[in-house]
């Protein structure tokens, strides 16, 4: 159970975190309105230009704003199930060193630290075990695809041994 | 030349050695991840789409189509052996399948399936060669209007029509339209919602989308949900070949499963799940051993596997034909065919024969490679089963950043990534489906040109839309798609309409 959500035969609550939600379409909507009206400036000759689609698109958001609050207001929403934060930090936090070590250390290195903090997010906390695995797992995986293969993959110290 | 000889000549390529090396690397590399527990079609191509990238697009393509058949049949080894049906087509198939195969007879049930499949792709592969020129025929009277009203149904049927709820079925598809409409714009060339940022110009690629939902999305909710203790892999017990009896219990649900997949497939509408659960309903009530049903009856595994690879070959009717993806897997095989500047629809088969015909005939040959591929070396796959979650879960993000750095290897592009598979997340938690934001990414720009050609050429009259009889149909039906399940689930009807929920993933 989490917040707001009660079981069907129970009182029902607003349910906060879905009407989140319906601000963040609502700030989407917004956004794009903001957008059309800068395209808008520009002015095509027809009464169909760039801005006409957008602009109907941030019109349904709007109301698809409107339906979330009102569900979420009533309690609509199905149960959620409890999530751990733990593991979501490790995954998000894995992916965030892999994206600024990629220029820096290349792909080997930058994605065996995201190997080694997903395995931690699943439980395999032995760093000095996944990380080492990951890092020669990642090497192997350049070789294939950036040497067979021909994408380019960034290299860093550790690919410029083989090249 | 005719159907026949169209045909013959695409046999004629995919037969090529090098073609049929690239077609069997597909099929193997599409079963091994698509067997992965939590992988289902739509991440196989999406994950495997950067293997393909340094290929001609004949090649290329050809590999994809063993590796969307090859994603199809491992998913049937998932859940039979493992209860975690990686896509949502499948769960028919584990409801009977993983009864059969804690009771020991996982063995036939793999078999059923594997044959079934084969029977049923052959059949439907077979179908689609010669229902697509008549198809091709009937779209070159389409206009714009009516390609336009052909999408609106599509996005109707993709994101409300199925699944629990009109409400977050349509959030899910606007945020793919809203996505869709960052870049430049292809009839004026104005920068749209791209506030200055270079990367932005090019619009937000479609396999990025689909790999961060799918995959990081889907991880971080596995993940999130804690150590819920191992799942049970079931042995294969007994001869993975099949007796007198299952045959004959078989070979009828093939054919009739086939039968109801194919046409559903084949429609130009989204939910191609219904069919598994309509061939499952029709064996349940034809069957001579009612009692086995629920506990492991080889007639629920024969149907719906048969119907669930009868209208994956279906899907791709409306794809090839009118480049109208409606599931999410065609949504990334249309991402395939967009790398190389080729547009699928009536034109395609006109101007590459030889490429449309060389991937159907290539369709044909990948189907039988499969089955070789999966009797007697299934007890290889079985064991990818066996991967420790971390190690594999570390794998799929591994490989899943791969394809997005070796696309683009630009931080932005992995900050993009990461921004949606948070997004995926989130969704995945509230009980958002994901299959219409990667459609609405897709389909959207090209509804947007249709809408606008149409328009121009009545002079921004909008009447002009519902004045052609094909597109006031089809806008009528795609009305009737978003306002009959509303009047359903106010009246507490919804749950035959979660049940058929066309979230694939």
């Amino acid at each position: 159970m989490n917040k707001g959500n009660t079981p069907l035969n129970g009182k029902r609550r607003p349910d906060r975190a879905a009407l989140f939600i319906a601000v963040f379409l609502a700030a989407i909507a917004a956004i794009i309105f903001w957008d059309v009206s800068r395209l808008a400036a520009i002015a095509s000759y027809s009464r169909i230009g760039p801005a006409t689609v957008p602009f109907v698109i941030a019109c349904v958001l709007v109301v698809l704003a409107i339906w979330t609050a009102f569900e979420a207001w009533r309690g609509d929403f199905p149960e959620r199930e409890r999530q751990e934060i733990g593991p979501v930090v490790w995954i998000v936090g894995g992916l965030v060193a892999q994206l600024l070590l990629l220029k820096v250390a290349g792909f080997s290195i930058a994605t065996g630290i995201l190997f080694a903090a997903a395995a931690a997010g699943f439980g395999k906390r032995k760093l000095w075990i996944t990380l080492p695995v990951g890092i020669a797992l990642c090497l192997g995986v350049w070789l294939i695809f950036a040497g067979l293969l021909q994408l380019s993959l960034p290299a860093g110290p550790l690919e410029h041994l083989f090249l | 030349m005719n159907t026949f000889e169209f045909l013959l000549h695409g046999l004629s390529i995919a037969m090529q050695p090098m073609n049929l090396l690239y077609a069997l690397i597909g099929v193997t590399l599409g079963t091994a991840v698509g067997v992965l527990p939590g992988i289902g079609p739509a991440l196989t191509v999406a994950l495997l789409l950067p293997v393909t990238y340094k290929l001609d697009p004949a090649g290329s393509l050809i590999m994809f189509a063993g590796i969307y058949y090859g994603g199809m049949y491992g998913g049937s080894t998932t859940s039979i052996l493992l209860n975690t049906p990686g896509e949502s087509s499948s769960i028919v198939t584990a409801l009977e399948g993983n009864k059969m195969a804690r009771a020991g007879r996982g063995g036939p049930a793999l078999a059923t399936a594997a044959i079934g499949s084969f029977v049923a792709g052959l059949i439907a592969t077979i179908a689609l060669a010669f229902i697509a020129p008549f198809v091709v025929k009937l779209a070159l009277v389409f206009g714009p209007r009516e390609y336009f009203a052909l999408m609106v149904l599509a996005f109707v049927t993709v994101s409300s029509a199925f699944g629990d709820s009109t409400l977050r079925g349509l959030t899910s598809l606007f945020i793919g339209l809203a996505l869709a409409t960052i870049g430049i714009d292809q009839l004026t060339g104005q920068a749209r919602l791209s506030f200055g940022v270079p990367d932005l110009l090019d619009g937000i690629e479609v396999t990025t989308l689909a790999v961060a939902m799918f995959a990081i999305g889907e991880s971080l909710y596995i993940a999130a949900q804690g150590d819920r203790g191992p799942d049970k892999v079931e042995a294969v017990k007994g001869s993975v070949w099949m007796t007198a009896a299952d045959w004959a219990r078989s070979w009828k649900p093939w054919l009739r499963g086939t039968a109801i997949g194919f046409p559903i497939g084949a429609m130009p509408a989204g939910g191609a799940e219904i069919g598994t659960f309509l061939s499952y309903a029709t064996e349940k009530r034809l069957t001579k051993h009612p009692e086995e049903f629920g506990n492991g009856a080889i007639e629920g595994v024969a149907g719906p596997e048969a119907a669930n690879n009868a209208s994956a070959a279906g899907t791709l009717v409306p794809l090839l034909t009118l480049g109208l993806p409606t599931t999410a897997t065609a949504a990334i095989m249309l991402a395939g065919f967009q790398q190389y500047g080729l547009q699928p629809g009536p034109l395609l088969f006109a101007t590459n024969p030889q490429l449309v015909w060389g991937l159907i005939a290539s369709l044909l040959i990948a189907n039988l490679m499969l089955l070789v591929l999966n009797l007697p070396l299934v007890g290889l796959w079985v064991r990818l089963l066996t991967i420790p979650k971390p190690w594999l879960y570390a794998g799929i993000l591994l490989f899943a950043t791969l394809g997005t750095i070796g696309a683009n290897p630009s931080p932005f592009e992995l900050g993009m990534l990461l921004a949606f598979g948070l997004l995926g997340y989130v969704m995945r938690i509230f009980g958002y489906p994901i299959a219409p934001v990667v459609v609405g990414l897709i389909l959207g720009p090209l509804a947007e040109q249709q809408l606008r050609r149409a328009l121009s050429i009545s002079q921004g009259d909008m009447t002009v839309l519902f004045t052609s009889p094909i597109a006031a149909v089809l806008l009528t039906i795609a009305a009737a798609a978003l306002i009959v399940p509303l009047i359903l689930r106010a009246r507490g009807r919804g749950e035959v309409l979660s049940q058929l929920a066309a979230s694939e993933d």
